[in-house]
Parts: C-alpha cells; sequence; structure tokens
C-alpha cells in the first residue's frame, strides 16, 4: 500500500471535518505547548542565572548574622553592636585563609533619595563600600577611578556614580560629570560628595525592575568610612561578601569560614553565622527547576492521555463512519494490514498536526514568557525532536485499537453497512 | 473446450444462529462458467442469492464443497490470501457504486493497482486508459459527490477492470439506475464481454436483463439451475 496515498487521504479526512479534527488535536497542542514553554522558559532562565551568576561571582561566599534557635524562643531581639561582625574577625579570617580569600567585600547602605540638580533628577541609593567592593563585584569602571584605600582613611566625601545616573544628570558626558559635586535628598538628610568616577550598570536578575529607564534607582558608592561616619552605624556587618579563590571547592570552602567565624559567637546567646555559597545556591535553584520540571511533566502527561483518549474517540467515530469505504477496500483488494496501517497513519497525522502547533505555541509561550523576565530563549532542537517523536507515539498508540477495529471488520458486514 | 473459470463442486453454506440451530443457506451447488462468458444469476431475494454472490466473489468461505477459481483452489486460504485473490482475479460492480468518497474518479481506478503494489506512473496510465474505455476521460480529476449515477457505475466498472480480472462480478448493477443509463451500463457490459473476452457474470432480479446474456441460472431455495433454452 502506498503511505503517500495514506498521508493524503487522511489529509482529506482532517480537512473534511476542520473543527472536529481541531478539536480532537486541542488536548495534544495544550500538552505539547505547556511541555515545550516551560521547558523552554526553563532553560532560559537556568542558563541566565548561570551566566550571570558565573561573571558576577560564582565562588561568591554570603556570610550573615543569623539568629540561634533556643527551646524557650521568646522572639529574637535586634542585634547590637556587640554581636556584628567585627573588622577584626574578618581580618583573622583573612589571615587564616588567604590562599583561599581573593578579596573581602564590605558595604553598608546609607541612605535612598533623590540626586537633584535644578530640573534634573536621579533615584539613588547611596552605600558606603570598602576598597574591594567594585573588583569583588565585578563592577567596571567607565571613567575616573573606583574607591581606594585613601578614601576610606580619610573619609573623603567623594562618590563613584553609574553612566545612568550621567545620563540622567549630565546628558551622558562623563567627562563633564568628573569632579561636579552632586547632592542626595534622603527622608530626613541632604548629602553632597564629589563624583570620582563612573562605572557601568547592569541589568541583572538581582535588581530586576520594570521602571522607565528615567526612573531607575542605581547605586551611588561612597568610602565605607564616610558612610558609617554619616550615619553613626555601628563598627561592624551584618552581613559580608567574601570571594573565594576559583581554585578552591567554595561551597565547601563556606563551611569552613562559618565554622571559623562562629567560634567568635560560641558564646553568644542570640546570633550565630551562617554562609552560603553562590554555588550551592546554584544547586539549589536547579533542584528546584528540577522539581517544576517534573510537575509539569505530570501535568502535560495527563493533557496528552486525555488528549490521546480524544484521539482514540475520535478514530473510531471514524472507522464507523467508513464502514462501507472498509468494505470497499476490502472487497477490491486491501488486505487487514493496509486498513491498519491507513487508520494508524490518519491518527498519527492528526496527533503529529497538534503537535506541531503544540511546539509552536510553546515556542511563542517560552519566548514571551522569558523575554518578561530579560531572558532570550528558544527551545532546543532535542526538545523538538522529543516532542514530535512523543506526538507521534500518541498516534500509534491510540490509533491502533480503532485501526485493527477497522482491520477486522467483516467485508460483507461492512458492505452491507448503512 | 474452452477454459473453465469458476468451477463449483457441491458447494454448501451454513449458518450457525446460535446452537444447536444451523442454518443451511445453499444445498449443494454446481456452477461451471467458461472463459469469455456472459452469464446471470437470478432468483428472489432470501433465495441464497447474496450469499452464493458472496461466495463467488471470495468474500465468503463455503462451509463445504469445491470451488476453483481460474485456476486457483479457494481453500484454507487465509484472510490475506483471499485479499490478493479479490484483488487479482475479481472485479467487482455494487448496485450503490461503492466509490470511495472524497478521492477522484482517476484515484479510484487507481485504487485496485495500489493495493497490487502498481507503480504510480503505470497505474496512473493504466487508470486513464480505462476511463477512456468507459468515456470518463474528461471527468477524471471529479469527486464521486460530483457525477451522476451512470457516470458513478461507469467509473466503477473501470475500477473493476484495473488489475485485469478473471471475473467481473456485477450484483444489481443497475439497480440504482434509470433504465436509459441502466441500458447505458449494460451496452457496456457487452461492450468488455465482446471486444475484451471479459468473462461477466450478472447478479439481477430483472428477467429481461438477463435474458440478454448467454447462460441463465435460477437461484430457488438454495438450489442453482440452469434455464434451458427451447
Amino acid at each position: 500500500m502506498n503511505f503517500g496515498e495514506n498521508i493524503r487521504l487522511a489529509w482529506e479526512g482532517i480537512r473534511a471535518g476542520k473543527m472536529r479534527a481541531f478539536l480532537t488535536m486541542l488536548g495534544i497542542i495544550i500538552g505539547i505547548a505547556s511541555v515545550i514553554g516551560i521547558l523552554t522558559l526553563g532553560d532560559g532562565l537556568t542558563g541566565s542565572i548561570n551566566d550571570q551568576m558565573s561573571t558576577l561571582g560564582a565562588t561568591n561566599i554570603y556570610i550573615s548574622l543569623q539568629t540561634k534557635t533556643t527551646e524557650h524562643d521568646g522572639g529574637a531581639r535586634s542585634y547590637t553592636e556587640s554581636d556584628l561582625i567585627s573588622d577584626e574577625m574578618i581580618a583573622d579570617l583573612r589571615q587564616r585563609y588567604a590562599s583561599s580569600i581573593d578579596y573581602v567585600s564590605l558595604s553598608s547602605h546609607l541612605a535612598s533619595g533623590k540626586a537633584k540638580d535644578g530640573d534634573l533628577y536621579a533615584n539613588v541609593s547611596v552605600s558606603g563600600i570598602n576598597d574591594e567592593y567594585l573588583v569583588a563585584n565585578d563592577i567596571e569602571i567607565i571613567r575616573g577611578r573606583g574607591i581606594t584605600s585613601a578614601d576610606i582613611n580619610d573619609n573623603m566625601m567623594i562618590a563613584v556614580v553609574s553612566d545612568k545616573f550621567v545620563n540622567n544628570m549630565f546628558g551622558g558626558d562623563t567627562q563633564l560629570a568628573l569632579g561636579q559635586e552632586v547632592s542626595v535628598y534622603s527622608t530626613f538628610e541632604i548629602y553632597t560628595f564629589r563624583i570620582v568616577g563612573v562605572y557601568k550598570y547592569e541589568q541583572t536578575m538581582m535588581n530586576l525592575s520594570m521602571a522607565a529607564d528615567v526612573d531607575l534607582q542605581t547605586d551611588v558608592y561612597i568610602p565605607l568610612s564616610t558612610a558609617k561616619k554619616l550615619s553613626n552605624a555601628d563598627d561592624g556587618y551584618s552581613s559580608i561578601t567574601v570571594v573565594a579563590n576559583p581554585e578552591i571547592d567554595s561551597a565547601n570552602f563556606a563551611t569552613v569560614a562559618k565554622n571559623y567565624l562562629n567560634k567568635y559567637y560560641a558564646e553568644n546567646p542570640s546570633f550565630q553565622i551562617s554562609a552560603i555559597s553562590m554555588e550551592s545556591m546554584l544547586s539549589t535553584v536547579d533542584t528546584m527547576m528540577g522539581t517544576v520540571n517534573i510537575a509539569i511533566a505530570v501535568i502535560a502527561g495527563i493533557s496528552l492521555l486525555v488528549g490521546g483518549i480524544g484521539v482514540m474517540n475520535i478514530m473510531l467515530v471514524s472507522v464507523t463512519e467508513r464502514t462501507r469505504e472498509i468494505g470497499t477496500r476490502k472487497a477490491i483488494g486491501a488486505t487487514n494490514g493496509d486498513i491498519r496501517m491507513q487508520f494508524v497513519t490518519e491518527s498519527v497525522i492528526i496527533c503529529l498536526i497538534g503537535g506541531v502547533i503544540g511546539i509552536i505555541c510553546g515556542t511563542l509561550l517560552g519566548y514571551f514568557g522569558a523575554s518578561l523576565l530579560g531572558v532570550i530563549a528558544f527551545p532546543s532542537a532535542g526538545h523538538i525532536a522529543l516532542a514530535v517523536g512523543f506526538s507521534m507515539a500518541i498516534g500509534i498508540f491510540f490509533g491502533y485499537y480503532p485501526a485493527n477495529k477497522a482491520a477486522k471488520l467483516d467485508p460483507i458486514e461492512a458492505l452491507r453497512y448503512e | 473446450m474452452a477454459k473453465k473459470i469458476i468451477e463449483m463442486k457441491g458447494i454448501r453454506k451454513s449458518f450457525y444462529i446460535g446452537e444447536p440451530n444451523e442454518l443451511e443457506i445453499l444445498h449443494g451447488i454446481d456452477l461451471a462458467v467458461n472463459e469469455g462468458e456472459f452469464v446471470s444469476i437470478v432468483g428472489a431475494s432470501g433465495s441464497g442469492k447474496s450469499t452464493l454472490m458472496n461466495i463467488i466473489g471470495v468474500l465468503d468461505r463455503a462451509t463445504a464443497g469445491e470451488y476453483m477459481l481460474d485456476g486457483e483452489l479457494i481453500e484454507d486460504a487465509d484472510d490475506d490470501d483471499l485479499s490478493a485473490i479479490r484483488n487479482r482475479k475479481i472485479g467487482f460492480v455494487f448496485q450503490n457504486f461503492n466509490l470511495i468518497p472524497r478521492t477522484s474518479a482517476l484515484l479510484n481506478v487507481e485504487l485496485p493497482m495500489m493495493y497490487a503494489g502498481v507503480s504510480k506512473r503505470a497505474r496512473n496510465e493504466r487508470a486513464k486508459e480505462l476511463l477512456a474505455l468507459v468515456e470518463m476521460t474528461e471527468r477524471a480529476k471529479h469527486m464521486p459527490n460530483e457525477l451522476s449515477g451512470g457516470q458513478k457505475q461507469r467509473v466503477s466498472i473501470a475500477r473493476a477492470m484495473a488489475n485485469d480480472p478473471s471475473i467481473i462480478l456485477a450484483d444489481e448493477p443497475t439497480g440504482a439506475l434509470d433504465s436509459k443509463t441502466g441500458r447505458l451500463v449494460m451496452d457496456l457490459f457487452h461492450k468488455l464481454n465482446k471486444e475484451q473476452g471479459k468473462t461477466i457474470v450478472l447478479i439481477t432480479h430483472n428477467p429481461e436483463l438477463a435474458a440478454e446474456t448467454d447462460r441463465i441460472f435460477t437461484m430457488r431455495d438454495g438450489h442453482l439451475t440452469e434455464e434451458v433454452p427451447e
């Protein structure tokens, strides 16, 4: 029997009942589209998270204060200066593990507000940073200089601002911006700094914002000591970032650093140190995506099962409607195998068309979903091949029973069927 | 002596309508048709005419007896063998045409050749020849629902001829046609019989049509007798 003829017949049959065929396909379309959409979105997200983590610190370890859980927990008290991670502790840690630590990045938030100059304004968040912060966080200085240890020693009233800030305040002229004074109006205070450098603002998953470009809040960096002086802040940190040497296992070192620092907190009744490496966060994200994928696979599986049953149902109807035709075909020499093949082909084609529409819908779904999160994502060739293969398998599996029923019809009965 | 195309000896057919009731429809049929003959089988409904036709057309198996079709013994053949025999040796013409819907006249004629595994080009050529023979060339691309009854029957006769079968088995071929188009169809059968030497078995209850054939067999209560012309 000619395969091309089977395809032509199946196509004619689908065209003759477009609505019916479409409704039959719908289950397959929804199932395949959801799988492809979620896989595309998930791949795009995981890829982009991985990318960003590797550029801005796959080896970062976040060390922070954590309340101890006690049996008679009367509500955690807030930390005081004596609870904070001190400069001495950091110095000790650095000395003890000199070969494992590349940088220690410290920061202290001073204020958020608006920088104003006449009609011009820019939303900013002012933070004090140490001299290693910029390099540890992979922030690129495009004009002027960063914060140096000399600035910190002298409590200099200087600032490093973003290129977006320069766009708002100085029409994008970074050279003009250098040396200018900038006044930041927070709720209670007005701070004035002199601009010494401009850094390149990067949109990341961390600072994702829907705000228009002009309203974007960017960081203004000032010397750490200056920030502390201005805010009368405590001498110490509730959290620090350690950048581990890329040669070592940062997840492992996170535990080592945590245990080391916890020695200082053995006597502390309320607080201890927790440390988490970017690497372990990354694997947590992977595990999460894996779980989401399994959940989606189950939902899609159910949808495809229901879709498959729909296909089977419509094929049974089709066999009944075409009983006379089947009888005629048998009378002129079609074997049972020819008839079976004809109906299986039809069912596979319905499922394949559904699968292809599903892949297209899923790709669009995944693409637009990912672009909302600022990621460009397309389904992989492997996923498309899998979806096509799966649709064909459904067609064969659910088409076989009706096709076999058609093949086994008695030609005399079939020819007599009204 | 002419070659025998159909040779039946003591064909019996019984149906079981739940044990122990056994209903015998054909009580030992003997039938011989020679190559190139145009014969007819007449009989009232319920006489067993259809059952005999199904056995001649290898759509059904006899319960007992021997049936030789064009030198081939139809016995112990499995379903696929029977399909192949129908495909190559028998051309069916039905009362209600039974053309495959949504399939052009040309493709309908090609269909038996497709099941026989004839190449696309060869069957297309042959189908065009056959449509020319039944004067349907102009309608080759038309779908069955765009054809009149007489046109449909001409296409179905072309289809019956597709694999150059040993016999054409026509079951009330004019039953659904008016007398004028019925006449045209009968003329076509005569033409195929005379010009192509086709063996034709016509099943009808119309004695006038039967009278046009070489020999007439009458089915009566499961027995077949030949009318001997005076």
